[in-house]
């Protein structure tokens, strides 16, 4: 074996430039404009002289208000990859009926819909709870970064370097045809031959590091640096579904990074986990990736619900109702969802007694969300409501997340599963949840903190414009698949016969276009609302009479986020303290220790991307320089002693004068 | 507090005759939906898996329906511009509206539950059926029509062990007789599903999984496989035709006069991957075949799966190495289990 050694192949793996898909004019037209975009933007950068500020002040920041901004404009980025993707399904499904072979090959539709599933999962959703979390949660608990900031920048690069690698895998080999959890044995080596798979493995198990690190840091934080006085049920909401986010996030994703390295093995170097003979069993796979799968469902959207009860909250001008019996329901969610993941397989043949036992726990945890429900009702009762965007949102919301919890606890019911199972019904149903509850409840947290991260509030009226765009979009677009569900149609079909589903597909296309208006409504509200920034300037820091202590800060907070580490009385604190005229410290500044930025997470990052792609093309000896390189950066940086450094008092004193001087003015 | 009770219960009995009335027409609606198969199922197990949607449908729209009403009308009632209505901002507990919230969707849940545990019993896809239709069980000297199913790179293979014959992508079967199936797949992982008749269950290689299900009215029905399994995944469908008593034996005459020869030399040229395969009749069939690729070793020379596990336990189970891997019946030997795994119990 070692006698030949051929360098090309020791050098290029399986890489030839029969790999670049030029015969796919679709994807040659992508590739032009994401070229053509990239040069218009890498020269615009250049030209205004933005790379030297890029890099100090975002790059290598480490700041937790930074990094949140970040996580959410990379989830944004590949909102739009993904959401192309859905569009491009949604005109396949529509038009390729009969003798109609639509426009996508299934070659190209298997890609489309594994990349859309792993893209809206890991690139959108996650970053946007991340970040969320990332930006609010120091704030709300009184804290001037998260536990361990350079870990925090290392994260989030990570998490970067994974949606790089999907990326490339448009333009560079394939992306994997196997679904978004890539069962075997269809994701195993003869089944799956080229680098789709693998690229699938590689992103995930790299953006995995930086998620799995994340959810260390904002636990440590949560656990360790609230503000004095702030006890645990005095937390806000929202701090305490982020913790039982990052408690879920800790647990299951080890799964998950185990799970991927076994199906790594049975591709790389031939042992059996999961093939069909030699004792492998494709089920424990299956089994392995629901354990991590289903805590997934609640990490991302605790933190939605966490989101709308600060806003019910705020809006309705109201205590939030019920905050015990709240928190409560969020812990017992958490641990619930440990004991439900059965149900996402009912159908492979587990005996009566397993399923019934996996279908009532499931029904079980409908209690503690429908008591959450009830509480964000009885909040609204007797409130004072205003419907800024936020809150419009929130109520689109609550109507629109029952109906998927109803068909959730339906599917729950094991018979009843057997014939909604892969259908279109179980699309319908999660993306009911997933749109309905976590994306709308990150975008209505978008709306809520933009003022407090920019210093200005979002034009409501594009707001509200691409609020209904979304709404009515997404029941056009997804109640059809209940009914194609209910008409027996399964899920990931590239094709169909019966000419009747033709007109439901129909009318899910156009949902998808009131969606995609949506979308663009709030990227236009970015534009327009910077561009109208003066008018909409929030100089108090505290623009929607909130509740919470990011809102005692200025907006954008300093660096340092809060001058004094406030001291917690109530579990509303900052209303607590506007109730009893809280005068805000003038003078007694001190120097602030701070954290200093560094670029070893984006090197360290940049260098998995490298290994990543190498280990996917099989490119053995870059793997190998790689690696090495990894090492080296990961150890030099542990002999960086020059990591921290203070804020001069004089530093201090000119911020805090500037802001008394505005709310001064302000009046 | 008061006030609040008072208006519950005001508004408790409009919203308790609106749910009445909106469940009973969304179930009528669903009930009528004639494309909507799920809906209207000609099998008796699918008919019993519709009506438990329908139940469990109704059971959580009397929750669901004031939750979306109440949310509603609170958004208007307590909108900022309608100083009327009474404004309590430190109102935040209520102790007989959390045992409401917490105990009305216990109780709905209870209730649920144990359809949930009773259903998932009786309509178990590895139980024997019973029954043939509501009122009608299974006649004692009726023995079910058994059919030996493989999902193959991307069709179907039936093997009828009785008639002596095998299908590619056509199933037959008579209406009002239980049909009891025993499916495995060549590779990769499908789901075999016929909706009109019965609930679906997984094909996977290596290892066999069952259902019953029983057809009630003559008919062409679409099957196919409800688990996406690769490049020719949406073309892997079938029909299944009900048909009557006499019907049934006039096709198993006609596959035994037309079909070829399925001995494994054929099986292994069906079993390549193809796309849109039309439908294929066997009459002669190798018997062996099936147990064979349940146990994967239809290539020649390659052991099979229950004689390697046979050989691990050093062979002292091996009087039953000739037995069929199914012999295991209902809870005994579910699909979780290698096929070799049945015969140690």
């Amino acid at each position: 074996m070692f006698d030949q050694i051929d360098l090309t192949k020791l050098i290029f793996g399986r890489l030839t430039w029969e790999a670049i898909p030029y015969h796919e004019p679709i994807l040659i037209a992508t590739f032009a404009a994401v070229v053509l975009g990239g040069i218009a933007l890498l020269g615009a950068l250049t030209y205004f002289r933005l790379w030297g500020y890029l890099w100090r002040e975002w790059f290598t920041s480490i700041d937790h208000k930074k990094i949140g901004i970040m996580y959410i404009i990379l989830a944004l980025v590949m909102l739009l990859r993904g959401f192309a993707d859905a569009i491009m399904m949604r005109i396949q499904q529509a038009w390729a009926f009969g003798d109609s072979a639509g426009y996508l090959p299934p070659d190209h539709y298997d890609q489309i819909f594994t990349a859309h599933g792993v893209i809206m999962i890991f690139f959108v959703a996650m970053p946007l709870v991340t970040g969320i979390m990332n930006y609010v949660v120091p704030l709300q608990i009184g804290a001037r970064d998260v536990a361990f900031p350079f870990l925090n920048n290392f994260s989030f690069w990570m998490t970067t370097s994974g949606a790089v690698l999907v990326m490339v895998s448009l333009f560079i080999g394939e992306f994997a045809k196997t679904g978004w959890l890539a069962y075997p044995p269809l994701a195993g080596i003869d089944k799956s031959p080229g680098v789709g798979v693998d690229y699938y493995i590689w992103a995930l198990q790299i953006a995995g590091v930086g998620t799995l690190l994340s959810g260390v840091n904002l636990l440590v934080t949560i656990v360790k640096m609230r503000a004095p006085g702030m006890t645990m049920m005095k937390m806000p909401v929202f701090t305490w579904t982020a913790l039982c986010t990052n408690v879920l996030i800790v647990a299951a994703f080890p799964v998950l990074t185990a799970v991927l390295a076994m199906l790594t093995l049975d591709r790389y170097l031939g042992t059996n986990f999961f093939t069909e003979d030699l004792g492998g069993n494709a089920m424990m796979y299956i089994n392995l990736i629901w354990i991590w799968g289903h805590p997934e469902v609640y990490i991302l959207i605790l933190p939605a619900f966490g989101v709308f009860s600060e806003i019910v909250s705020t809006y309705s001008g109201k205590r939030l109702f019920g905050y015990a019996s709240m928190v409560y329901a969020t812990v017992v969610i958490t641990v619930l969802s440990y004991l439900v993941w059965l149900h996402h397989f009912f159908t492979m043949g587990s005996g009566a007694s397993v399923n019934s036992f996996f279908g009532i726990t499931t029904m079980i945890i409908s209690i503690p969300t429908g008591a959450k429900v009830f509480n964000w009702l009885f909040t609204m009762y007797r409130g004072r409501i205003r419907f800024d965007v936020p809150m419009l949102w929130t109520v689109g919301f609550m109507v629109t997340f029952v109906i998927g919890g109803m068909t959730g606890v339906l599917l729950a019911v094991p018979p009843a599963d057997f014939v909604l199972h892969n259908s279109l019904f179980l699309i319908a149903h999660f993306h009911n949840v997933i749109i309905g509850g976590v994306l709308f409840g990150m975008l209505a947290a978008i709306t809520y903190w933009f003022p407090k991260a920019f210093g200005f509030k979002l034009d409501p009226f594009w707001g509200k414009v691409s609020f209904w765009f979304w709404l009515t979009g997404f029941y056009f677009a997804f109640m059809p698949l209940y009914v194609l569900g209910l008409m027996g149609v399964t899920r990931r079909m590239s094709q169909f016969d019966d000419p009747s589903l033709q007109i439901w597909f129909q009318v899910a296309a156009f949902g998808a276009v009131l969606i995609a208006i949506g979308i663009a409504a709030f990227l236009i509200q970015l534009v327009v609302s910077f561009m109208r920034r003066e008018s909409l300037r929030d100089e108090t820091g505290d623009p929607w009479d909130g509740r919470t202590l990011e809102w005692s800060t200025s907006s954008p907070p300093p660096a340092y986020n809060f001058a004094f580490t406030p001291r917690v009385h109530d579990l509303d604190a900052w209303w607590q303290m506007k109730q009893h005229g809280y005068k805000r410290p003038e003078s007694g500044f001190l120097p602030i220790h701070m954290p200093k930025n560094t670029g070893a997470g984006i090197i360290l990052a940049g260098i998995s991307t490298v290994l990543g792609f190498a280990l996917i093309w099989h490119m053995w000896l870059l793997a190998g320089v790689s690696f090495l390189g990894l090492l080296v950066v990961a150890i030099g940086h542990t002999f960086n002693y020059n990591r921290d450094y203070h804020i001069p008092v004089e530093e201090v004193v000119r911020v805090e004068a500037e802001r008394t001087r505005v709310l001064a003015n302000h009046g | 507090m008061r006030g609040t009770l008072d208006y519950l219960q005001y508004s408790a009995m409009p919203i308790l005759k609106l749910v009445r009335g909106m469940s009973l027409a969304a179930a009528v609606a669903l009930l009528a939906g004639c494309d909507a198969v799920v809906m209207s199922p000609s099998g008796d197990v699918a008919a019993q898996q519709r009506d438990l949607i329908v139940w469990a449908t109704v059971l959580m729209l009397l929750v669901i329906v004031p939750v979306i009403i109440l949310t509603l009308l609170f958004a208007w009632r307590y909108r900022s511009s309608n100083k009327e209505a009474t404004y309590k901002p430190d109102w935040d507990h209520s102790t007989v509206l959390e045992l409401v919230i917490w105990g009305v969707p216990l109780l709905i849940i209870i209730a649920l539950g144990a359809m949930t545990y009773v259903s998932t019993h009786k309509l178990d896809p590895y139980r024997p059926l019973d029954r043939i239709a509501p009122g009608k069980p299974v006649p004692e000297d009726m023995e079910p029509l058994v059919v030996e199913v493989v999902s193959l790179d991307w069709k179907w293979l039936f093997f009828y062990p009785e008639q002596g014959i095998a299908t590619v992508n056509e199933l037959a079967a008579p209406v009002d007789r239980p049909i009891r199936f025993k499916i495995t797949s060549s590779s990769t992982m499908n789901s075999f599903f016929i909706p009109a008749l019965a609930g679906q269950i997984y094909a996977m290689a290596g290892m066999e999984t069952k259902l019953h299900g029983v057809i009630n009215e003559e008919g062409v029905y679409d099957g196919f496989s409800a688990n996406y399994s690769g490049a020719g995944f949406s073309h892997m469908r079938f029909k299944f035709h009900g048909l009557s008593e006499a019907g049934f034996d006039e096709w198993v005459a006609k596959v035994a006069a037309e079909g070829g020869t399925l001995d494994r030399d054929v099986y292994r040229e069906l079993e390549k991957p193809s796309e849109r395969e039309p439908v294929h009749y066997y009459a002669e069939v190798d018997p062996t075949l099936y147990d064979a690729i349940l146990n994967l070793c239809v290539e020649p020379g390659t052991m099979c799966m229950k004689d390697m596990m046979m050989f691990g336990h050093g062979g002292h189970h091996g009087g039953h190495g000739g037995d069929k891997a199914d012999k295991a019946e209902g809870h005994g030997g579910h699909g979780d289990h290698a096929a070799g795994h049945e015969q140690h119990q």
